[in-house]
């Protein structure tokens, strides 16, 4: 199946949110802290079940099949004494749900190494896990998650607690494996400057609901209007584009870099900057 | 070389009846705490444990009441134990030490409360010694296929569930996502570490019970970054730590007296008091060869 469809509505987390992912896709899940990103991707997950609505996976509704939507926490606590290697923990992403113990075998072992490859991760592989930087479990988690070969991929926050350099990395990465792959990759943020010069496609989330589309179709003044329910500028200014709240007098721009800034998500919806890549 | 060997293996040692059920029986349950204990430890459930340890001396003291053999005291109070726990919630660290703790105490009350019963209401006057710090030499050979029952049920419920376990333990989010059932899981795995507990408490008591799960464990944390290795280091410590006591204690028979040994004649040295100390030993052993390579240190696990 080349169509993957998500749609569900609940009522007041997420109001009537629907969308479509498509194979090979990188889009962005963009937000202010409480806009209902992380709710979205637990109802994705089968973690929460929505009130209304319905999640298409492959043109079949989600069941608790395993593989089909790969996930990446947004923070793990890994534990530096657990006895676990970084290929141990990729190994668990495709047959941790079997019962016994993981026999030896050939295919299984090209299989983790070459996902060990996809995220840059070889020279870490007999690492243990809680040993691991941030970055370094984040794409160890990827490989978890990849190598059951799902048809989406969700990243809760993943760029959240990363260096400008790692960001970069993690975010080029992201976008070559959802190409090479073919899977949808779903990565929520709520700063989408980082993500911009590789999403193909964003959902913007406000208030719980969302728009969807490419990124110049979504982020325009009357669209995040209406999905706020009061007026909003989008201002593009050398190469950053602000999103800003209130209108004439006492505009208040926050131009700040973008790192924890939800002060008052109602007065500053975010911030966006385009072109730094 | 025969000397040698005459000088470790004491006189009777391999034709004693006792002595070969002690070895049986100690070896069986020392490679099942191991198994069990790995994920006890990599779960952070060794205090769980220890309360589990604590309650089945209740149900092994209530047992003498009865007149049954106390692996089913020790075996039913701590599986309901567990059960109980469970019900309790333990999602939250606090929550759970705080139940674990509560619940240990009332228990080893109760304890008390019999164990004093079973010395001064019935003629076994040894209880408290066989409940609190075990019995491997005393054990009925009628035992052993309840024994085995046990054993086969800890260590098959925890191969069974070797991966779905292995991937809870890490994240319970990755867990569910992968389709497994967090929840059944764990309780199995509390089950299996309930009955590995009233093992335990058989061969070295029950007071004496979580260092037979903790100890092993702990030390192969520090001799492999990996779980497979882990749990067969793990069972095999144990393995060697039970044997090895055994034998110190019979040897213990043969050794010059103490002072205080006069009155009574000869006495042999416990064999939990060996065991324990060789787990300790190891322990160290362990940990100073880890400092000694310099791959980091690793805190003390709880």
């Amino acid at each position: 199946m080349n169509g993957l469809s998500v749609r569900l509505g609940g009522r007041e987390v997420l109001h009537d949110v629907s969308f479509t992912l498509r194979r090979g896709e990188f889009v962005g899940l963009i937000g202010a802290n409480g806009a209902g990103k992380t709710t979205l991707m637990r109802v994705i997950l089968g973690l929460l079940q929505p009130a209304a609505g319905e999640i298409l996976i492959g043109g079949r509704p989600r069941g608790r099949r395993a593989g089909a939507v790969g996930y990446v926490p947004q923070k793990i606590q890994l534990d530096p004494d657990m006895p676990l290697r970084a290929r141990d923990l990729v190994g668990l992403g495709l047959d941790g749900n079997r019962l016994g113990f993981p026999l030896p075998s050939r295919s299984r072992r090209a299989l983790v190494d070459e996902m060990l490859r996809a995220v840059n991760a070889e020279h870490i592989a007999q690492a243990r896990v809680g040993n691991l930087s941030g970055g370094e479990q984040q794409r160890i988690l990827i490989a978890h998650a990849l190598i059951s070969r799902p048809a989406l991929l969700l990243l809760d926050e993943p760029l959240a607690n990363l260096d400008i350099a790692s960001e970069q990395e993690v975010v080029a990465l992201l976008a070559r494996i959802a190409r090479e792959q073919q899977i949808a990759v779903l990565i929520s943020a709520h700063e989408m400057n980082p993500l911009l010069p590789v999403m193909d496609r964003i959902v913007y989330m406000a208030k719980g609901r969302a728009a969807s589309g490419p990124t110049d179709d979504v982020v325009r003044d009357d669209v995040l209007s209406e999905l706020y329910g009061s007026h909003v500028d989008v201002i593009r200014l050398h190469g950053r584009i602000l999103v800003v709240a209130g209108r004439g007098d006492g505009l208040d721009i926050l131009a700040d870099d973008g790192h924890g800034h939800d002060a008052d998500p109602a007065a500053t919806v975010g911030t966006v900057r385009t072109g730094t890549g | 070389m025969g000397g040698i060997l005459r000088a470790i293996f004491e006189p009777g040692f391999f034709s004693s009846g006792p002595v070969h059920v002690a070895l049986l029986v100690g070896g069986v349950v020392a490679v099942v705490c191991g198994i069990v204990g790995m994920f006890t430890v990599m779960r952070g459930q060794s205090y769980a444990a220890h309360g589990l340890g604590d309650i089945s001396a209740t149900g092994g003291a209530g047992s003498f009441l009865l007149g049954i053999s106390p692996i089913w005291g020790f075996a039913g109070t701590s599986v309901v134990a567990a059960g109980i726990m469970d019900l309790i919630g333990v999602q939250r660290v606090r929550g759970r030490d705080l139940a674990t703790g509560i619940v240990r105490g009332a228990g080893l009350g109760l304890a008390a409360l019999f164990l004093y019963w079973d010395t001064t209401r019935t003629s076994t006057t040894g209880a408290p010694v066989t409940i609190l710090f075990g019995s491997l030499f005393t054990i009925n050979s009628s035992l052993i296929w309840t024994i085995a029952l046990f054993s086969v049920a800890a260590a098959g419920l925890i191969a069974v569930l070797y991966r779905p376990l292995l991937l809870s333990s890490v994240s319970a989010d990755l867990a569910y996502v992968r389709g497994i059932s967090v929840r059944v899981v764990g309780v199995l795995a509390l089950a299996a570490l309930a009955l590995a507990v009233s093992l335990s408490a058989m061969t070295i008591g029950a007071i004496l019970s979580t260092a037979l799960l903790v100890g092993p464990a702990a030390t192969a944390l520090r001799l492999t970054s990996r779980p497979g290795p882990m749990m067969a280091w793990s069972a095999l410590i144990s393995l060697a730590a039970t044997w090895l006591g055994v034998l110190l204690a019979y040897d213990s028979y043969y050794w010059p007296a103490l002072p205080v040994d006069h009155d009574l004649g000869r006495q042999g040295w416990p064999v939990s008091f060996f065991v324990v100390v060789l787990i300790l030993i190891f322990f160290l052993l362990a940990r100073a060869r880890r400092d000694q390579r310099g791959k980091g240190t690793c805190s003390a696990p709880s």
